[in-house]
């Protein structure tokens, strides 16, 4: 008995973090008045990205008005976590439900719960599978081919000339993921349609995170070596910059020996910019907080909108980098 | 042949396998080292044992502790608390440079991941409570230790710190990773085969009851054991932040503790405590690493890279199997059994 009871105090002393963390969830609330009560249940906290998208929506409510109290949960990447902070938004009878989905299946039950309290969801960020199209009002996020092919217009402008062809390497997301699939979709989707004559040399996934990006490049130009290569693709900045290092450290120089496309836009990757060791970025926003109180609002009036509300999204070359740097909010 | 080169054959031939493999895809450049222009050693084989001394270091204290009948599930995310104690003590310094500074970032993150060891081996061995379980409860508190140690961000250090030589330096033209895991290697080895450590760690995996009562401390052997697989956990930690610049709660070492487990496995250390075989679990690690370039090399696309895995742990799992190696070589052997009488065979062995 007595061991068991010291197990569950040590046992104890370990979870408490975790519990602590979720209980900054609901720091979140608005300025008061008799606004909107909006239910937010966010995917977790599992990049920079994320983290920022997330301050930018508590921070978005708070200044907001409009908005009287948001709840925001934290769902730690679990889809039952998140299908159950739905289902007690409903409880609670919120306003405007706004969900981040984990994955794109299983969403049926629980938004046709909602659908028949009559509260209706908006999708932040991803989306869910067509057949419940019907159970949200409209999703709000990245256009994830829109960002591929922004990738892809600057490659052909910027290897049209490259007369014995451009040679391409293609560090890819998490396979099977929508930002990767359609990160690839809409780049080659563009090359193909400018006539680009292009070769693909090698495309791996290095799972969106640094540690893969470098060892799957460091692969790559032991097999390949770099000297043919014209430009890398990356699918996020983490993979790119962990590819610089990898370039770096077999002695050639990233920007110049070969040039490199990054997605995503944080302060590191702006900073690797400002260094002349990348040469393009296609920004995927997360600071679109006062964008989506806007739809929230716009829904919660009964308003009509469209299925697919896309975040504002720029790009950026080298001569951008250093101007855009102190803006970077991750 | 010894019982202990027959444990390494199989395992050696598979790697050996996996490197010819490489050698047809990509020619012979992919054994012999390379000298790069800074004058460290490079490539592909080269790069292949740098990338994978995080795993090796990780591997070698799994070793040990399933030698004690254990398992260790945190080693992941004491990786990733050992990395991040050392890049956000780095980045909170005015001066990222300076030579005390790193130190006291790798000292303290050495100490606490093994305070954190030694924690899980309190639980293990004197609260009762199953490895499995005890080291659970790290495995999904670790990663929340770590992001709030780096307060949800990846810290990044930046390049010109001396703590980035602990991933990408070389010492004597060989890259200093190589250095650290072939020292751990060889300590270990000694340590426990030199010395009477070796057998009482065997002796408490095969019954720590028995051994209790032969006046071996096998409490505080169990505990010295996992303090030692946290150890090695955050230098590993240490090693992976030092090669990227930078620490990642969430993703740094993640399901790494699953391949230690696999390479400790396919080492021929059994899971049921007892004997243990640092060198396989040495070679284990190296098939794993070659194994991820090869999929690369050969073609194949990141689809595969899951089942490509799982063939190679299946086909060295079933030819480490004395049943199924005898079931397979049934029908050749039925002439010889027939001449020669099977006790016979039995003592040839």
């Amino acid at each position: 008995m007595k061991r068991r009871t010291f197990a569950g105090i040590g046992a104890g002393v370990f979870l408490l973090p975790l519990a602590a963390c979720g209980d900054d969830s609901d720091s979140g609330d608005g300025g008061g008045g008799d606004g909107l009560v909006v239910g937010f249940a966010q995917v977790g906290a599992e990049s920079a990205w994320r983290t920022a998208n997330s301050t930018s929506v508590q921070d978005a409510a708070a200044a907001d008005d409009r908005i009287a109290e948001l709840k925001f949960v934290d769902a730690q990447q679990d889809q039952e976590k998140q299908i159950e902070a739905v289902r007690n938004f409903i409880t609670q009878q919120v306003d405007v439900i706004v969900l981040a989905p984990v994955v794109e299946t299983g969403w049926t039950d629980v938004l046709q719960e909602a659908a028949d309290a009559g509260i209706p969801v908006v999708l932040a960020d991803r989306g869910i599978e067509a057949a419940d199209e019907d159970l949200y009002v409209t999703r709000l996020g990245s256009d994830f081919v829109a960002e591929g092919r922004s990738a892809g217009e600057w490659a052909a402008t910027t290897f049209a000339d490259d007369a014995d062809g451009t040679r391409i390497l293609e560090l890819q997301g998490t396979t099977g993921s929508a930002p990767a699939n359609d990160r690839k979709t809409g780049f080659f989707e563009v090359l193909d349609a400018e006539g680009l004559n292009y070769e693909i040399v090698d495309s791996q996934s290095g799972n969106f995170t640094a540690e893969e990006g470098k060892s799957v490049m460091e692969t790559f130009i032991t097999t390949h070596g770099l000297d043919g290569i014209d430009l890398l693709y990356a699918h996020n900045d983490e993979m790119g910059l962990g590819a610089i290092q990898a370039i770096e450290e077999a002695g050639f120089a990233p920007g110049t020996d070969i040039q490199i496309i990054i997605v995503d836009g944080s302060k590191a990757g702006f900073q690797a910019g400002v260094d002349g060791k990348l040469n393009y970025i296609v920004e995927c926003n997360p600071v679109f907080g006062e964008q989506l109180m806007d739809v929230v609002v716009q829904v919660a009036d009964g308003e009509s909108v469209e299925k697919f509300t896309p975040v504002e999204e720029g790009v950026f070359d080298a001569t951008q980098f250093e101007a855009e740097l102190p803006n970077r909010q991750f | 042949m010894s019982s202990y080169a027959k444990r390494l054959m199989w395992p050696v031939l598979i790697l050996l396998a996996l490197i010819v493999v490489n050698i047809i895809a990509t020619g012979v450049d992919f054994i012999i080292p390379s000298v790069n222009d800074d004058g460290r050693l490079g490539g592909a084989f080269v790069n292949i044992l740098r990338r994978s001394a995080p795993l090796l270091l990780i591997a070698l204290g799994m070793t040990l502790v399933i030698a004690t009948k254990g398992i260790d599930l945190s080693v992941g995310a004491v990786y990733a608390i050992g990395a991040a104690i050392a890049c956000q003590l780095i980045i909170d310094a005015p001066d990222q440079t300076a030579a005390g500074l790193v130190f006291t970032a790798i000292s303290l993150a050495l100490v606490v991941t093994a305070v954190i060891g030694a924690w899980n081996g309190v639980m293990v061995a004197y609260f009762g409570i199953q490895p499995i379980v005890a080291t659970l409860i790290l495995m999904i508190a670790g990663r929340g230790i770590a992001q709030l140690v780096t307060g949800g961000q990846i810290p990044k250090v930046q390049d010109s710190s001396p703590f980035t030589e602990l991933g990408r330096g070389a010492f004597l033209t060989i890259p200093i990773p190589i250095w650290i895991a072939a020292l751990a290697l060889t300590a270990l080895a000694l340590l426990t085969r030199k010395t009477a450590l070796g057998m009482l760690l065997e002796s408490v995996g095969g019954n720590p009851e028995a051994s209790r009562l032969a006046g071996i401390r096998s409490k505080g052997i169990t505990v010295l054991v996992y303090l030692v697989c946290g150890l090695c956990a955050g230098l590993a930690g240490l090693i992976g932040a030092a090669n990227l610049g930078s620490a990642d709660a969430n993703n740094g070492g993640l399901w790494i503790e699953l391949d230690a487990i696999l390479a400790v496995v396919i080492g021929g250390t059994a899971l049921v405590g007892g004997r243990f075989f640092l060198l396989g679990t040495a070679i284990g690690v190296a098939i794993i690493g070659t194994l991820e370039d090869t999929i690369i090399n050969v073609g194949l696309s990141s689809q595969w890279q899951f089942t490509a895995k799982a063939v190679v742990v299946f086909v060295v799992a079933l030819l480490q199997s004395p049943e199924f190696r005898a079931w397979i070589l049934k029908p050749f052997k039925r002439k010889p059994e027939t001449t020669a009488p099977a006790p016979v065979e039995e003592a040839a062995k």
